[in-house]
């Protein structure tokens, strides 16, 4: 017992002082812009598809599902504001995180875990380039930019997909049902659904960029990194939002 | 200041854990020569020069390149002289998502922003020129074969114009024909780019083709040293062991 807590109080501080070594790197000179822009493509533009179709589904499901509760306490045209309520605040920010931990975490997870088997990182850093700066810091820049991004899209195809959902029993115009989500969807609402997405994004990249660059011996330590990297991240998106929602009820 | 050697490791200690690699290790290698450690798989031969690039922090000792230990530098001052040290790995470590042209652009571009595009283009023909693999200028790395990927790691380290090469294993895994080639290649380099070299193998073929001086480690100290011949004919049977 008392060698676990240990090793789990060293993975804490390690991962703690490379969290440190983030906000030491990103602010000195200096930033790679073209390996930052090229991440957020990789990152934020390359999982556009799959975020879409996980967000339509959602919005679609979620309103067949609630429809027949609805119904039955009468309140079937509160359904679209409930609808994208629920997306908004709570499901559409949790999945597209999850999805992006599978995604992205890993990827990062494996892309770099086999560049430090491999030695490209050592070879990297005896060319006088700085690794963590070329590799780490912006990717997690690029992750923590880019999750929000994916949410507010996942948020509004997750809406349309809701709209979809409607139309299977009922009828209502896109206009109308925009404007009935609208119209009960608070400033409030959206700011710390937003705000709490920057946190998924920078776990997911900083967690993907951990476990990578600690990967040590032969290639299934790749595996090894990848893996842990999704089921980490995965995991510290729930505690985020745990938090998250704590402290928004606390202000709000 | 011209006997002074290039560079002068000085009782050089490492260990992982409890297994202590590096008891002790001196050794110099003078401006222009080409020094061979041989040493068994694990001996810590690698260890010893990823701590003189500051790859690995040393436990004790002193590592003197150009004259300046670099235990005592900052990050800086460090990336300076690593710039002077050309570092082949022992599997090539090129970088797997660029092509051949791009791992040799990377460093350049990166200490170079005055250079032009064309400027760039000039001297990654030259370096690629001086291992004779001009022709694979557009492939990836996992196009490239096992003696492929070493010259072209050795045409990555010469773009920078090193005064130092650190050759991590050159010809393991290689052809007996391939291992010639590439031991020709870094006779021809030097020559060439009038680099001091360290090299480590445990090939005896190519220690005998690249060395001036060979030494031999063993349980984290240098156990022999001399030329080949003087080497072949030790007294001590396990030093002849290397030979045979
Ligand atoms: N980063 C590390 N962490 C822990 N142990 C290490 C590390 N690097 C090397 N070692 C250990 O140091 C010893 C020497 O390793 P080294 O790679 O220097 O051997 P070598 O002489 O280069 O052998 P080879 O010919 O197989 O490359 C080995 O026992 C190895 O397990
Ligand atoms: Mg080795």
């Amino acid at each position: 017992m008392v060698p676990f807590l240990k090793e789990q109080f060293t993975q804490a501080g390690k991962f703690s002082m490379f969290i440190g070594r983030f906000f030491k790197e990103i602010v000195l000179p200096p930033f790679q812009f073209n390996e930052f822009i090229r991440q957020c493509f990789a990152i934020g533009y390359k999982s556009l598809p799959l975020v879409s179709i996980t967000g339509f589904i959602m919005g679609l499901v979620l309103t067949i599902q609630s429809r027949p509760t609805m119904t039955k306490f009468g309140a079937e045209s509160w359904l679209p504001s409930m609808v994208s309520l629920s997306l908004i605040r709570e499901i559409a920010p949790v999945v597209t995180a999850l999805i992006c931990a599978g995604k992205i975490a890993s990827g990062i997870g494996a892309e770099l875990g086999s560049m430090k088997v491999t030695s490209q990182i050592d070879a990297m850093e005896v060319s006088a380039i700085n690794p963590y700066k070329y590799l780490v810091v912006t990717r997690i820049l690029a992750a923590t930019l880019m999750v929000p991004i994916l949410v507010i899209f996942a948020d509004v195809v997750g809406v349309f997909g809701g709209y979809i959902g409607y139309n299977v029993h009922g009828t209502i115009g896109l206009q109308r049902y925009f404007s009935e989500v609208i119209e009960h969807l608070d400033f409030l609402d959206l700011l710390p659904a937003t705000i709490k997405t920057f946190f998924f994004g920078f776990f997911i990249g900083t967690i993907g960029c951990y476990k990578g660059f600690n990967a040590s011996g032969g290639t299934a330590s790749v595996g090894l990194a990848a893996n842990s990297a999704v089921v980490t991240a995965s995991l510290s998106i729930f505690i985020v939002d745990m938090l998250a929602v704590q402290i928004t009820d606390l202000f709000f | 200041m011209e006997t002074q050697p290039i560079i002068a490791i000085k009782n050089l200690w490492k260990s992982f854990g409890k297994n202590k690699v590096l008891r002790g290790i001196n050794l110099t290698v003078d401006k222009g020569e080409s020094l061979v450690i041989l040493g068994r798989s694990g001996s810590g031969k690698s260890v010893t020069i990823e701590c003189l690039v500051g790859l690995l922090e040393a436990d004790k000792g002193k590592l003197e390149v150009f004259g300046t230990d670099i235990t005592k530098l900052d990050y800086k001052a460090l990336n300076r002289i690593r710039l002077r040290i050309g570092f082949l790995f022992q599997g090539g470590a090129l970088y797997d998502s660029m092509s051949v042209r791009e791992n040799l652009a990377f460093t350049l571009k990166h200490h170079t922003a005055h250079l032009s595009e064309i400027e760039i283009e000039k001297q990654i023909l030259e370096a690629l020129d001086s291992v004779g693999l001009q022709e694979a200028i557009d492939k990836m790395p996992s196009e490239l074969s096992g003696g492929m990927v070493k010259r072209i790691g050795l045409a990555r380290t010469l773009i920078i114009k090193p005064e130092i090469i650190l050759y991590d294993e050159p010809t393991a895994g290689l052809d007996t024909i391939t291992a010639k080639e590439i031991s020709e290649l870094i006779l021809s380099v030097q020559k060439k780019y009038k680099t001091t070299s360290l090299i480590i193998t445990h090939d005896i073929n190519c220690a005998k083709m690249t060395g001036n001086r060979i030494m031999i480690i063993k349980d984290g100290v240098i156990h022999a040293q001399g030329s080949y011949d003087e080497l072949m004919n030790s007294p001590d049977d396990w030093v002849r062991s290397f030979f045979v």
